[in-house]
């Protein structure tokens, strides 16, 4: 489904990461891919993932909160490969006492630190790869419905992302008529090392799976699924959307 | 396999750390374990003894001596 196309997964953390689902489908899908990682912690980590299981991608370093970096990503794409299909923008960041009690303690520097991370590094990715998507392509961010409903201790990243899925939808009017489609996938809640960041996460899990229609939790894989079909030509006449992967969770009263 | 030996397999390949350096007294510090790969730590400890590790019973964990009692009380 993916042959022949090329495609940046930012967000690689670990096994558990959205990101390497996603991942691991497009490559069974036969697309290339280049992988970011944020910074050295996290280098190695990707390195020994990757080079295990997709020998001859792309690693490349790229901490979003830096321009510099972001266009020598940029840069590097365009020596390595030129053409772009598609980016998936699977990474946020709050600091972790932003993610424990009350929205209303919010800080100035903390609100702008989960917004530049979580939500401005979409458009920042996305103004720097898109002249290399000259075939048109497919962007697709990860969010989480705290963006439209109040889950507690999710505080700061809600309002993130409440952003980025705005964005989204401007992204998608400024680069439709290149053809580049950039969409949201409404993910979990699953167990990820972002979630387990927001305090007593576990607790948020208890009865959601017995309370979801599907009757379970959604799993990474579903996500990476759903990211397939998005990135994919089955999708071409989707932009500019949230789409939910979460076993019909976001429906439910309770 | 006795929780002592699981604990530090899992704690060895988490953290890559030689399984024979871990001991009852080894403190996470010790291994140069940051935040987060405590929280990795905790997932597969999880995942593995299919329990769930609270935030406040993290913060009570310091050492894998600690790991040990703790799955050992639950399980």
């Amino acid at each position: 489904m993916l042959r022949g196309k090329n495609i940046v997964v930012m967000g690689v953390a670990n096994k558990r990461s959205i990101a390497w689902a996603i991942a691991r489908a497009f490559n069974a899908a036969g697309a290339k891919l280049a992988f970011t990682y944020q910074d050295e912690r996290f280098k190695d980590k990707v390195e020994r993932l990757v080079n295990k299981e997709m020998p001859g991608s792309l690693i490349l370093p790229c901490n979003v909160a830096t321009d510099t970096e972001l266009d020598n990503l940029a840069a590097k794409l365009k020596e390595e490969w030129g053409i772009l299909h598609g980016f998936v923008h699977s990474l946020a960041y709050a600091r972790k006492e932003e993610l424990d009690g009350l929205y209303a303690d919010t800080s100035r520097e903390g609100f702008l630190l989960a917004h530049n991370i979580s939500a401005y590094s979409l458009v920042a990715v996305a103004q720097r790869l898109q002249p290399m998507m000259s075939e048109g392509g497919s962007i697709i961010t990860l969010t989480f419905q705290g963006s439209q409903r109040v889950v507690p201790n999710y505080n700061v990243m809600g309002v993130a992302k409440a952003s980025l899925e705005a964005s989204v939808r401007y992204l998608a009017a400024d680069l439709g008529p290149q053809e580049i489609r950039v969409n949201a996938i409404s993910a979990g809640p699953l167990r990820t090392i972002s979630a387990k960041g927001v305090k007593d996460f576990n607790r948020l899990l208890e009865g959601v799976e017995e309370r979801t229609p599907l009757r379970r939790l959604a799993t990474a894989e579903d996500v990476a699924r759903t990211a397939l079909f998005l990135t994919a030509d089955m999708s071409r006449a989707v932009t500019g959307t949230v789409l939910y992967a979460d076993c019909g969770y976001h429906i439910m009263g309770t | 396999m006795s929780v002592e030996s699981k604990v530090k397999d899992i704690i060895a390949d988490q953290l890559e750390v030689a399984v024979d350096k871990l001991s009852k007294e080894t403190t996470f510090e010790d291994i140069d374990a940051d935040s987060l790969d405590i929280v990795e730590l905790v997932m597969a400890l999880e995942e593995e003894f299919d329990l769930e590790i609270s935030d406040q019973e993290i913060e009570n964990i310091n050492s894998v001596g600690d790991v040990v009692k703790y799955i050992e009380s639950k399980v």
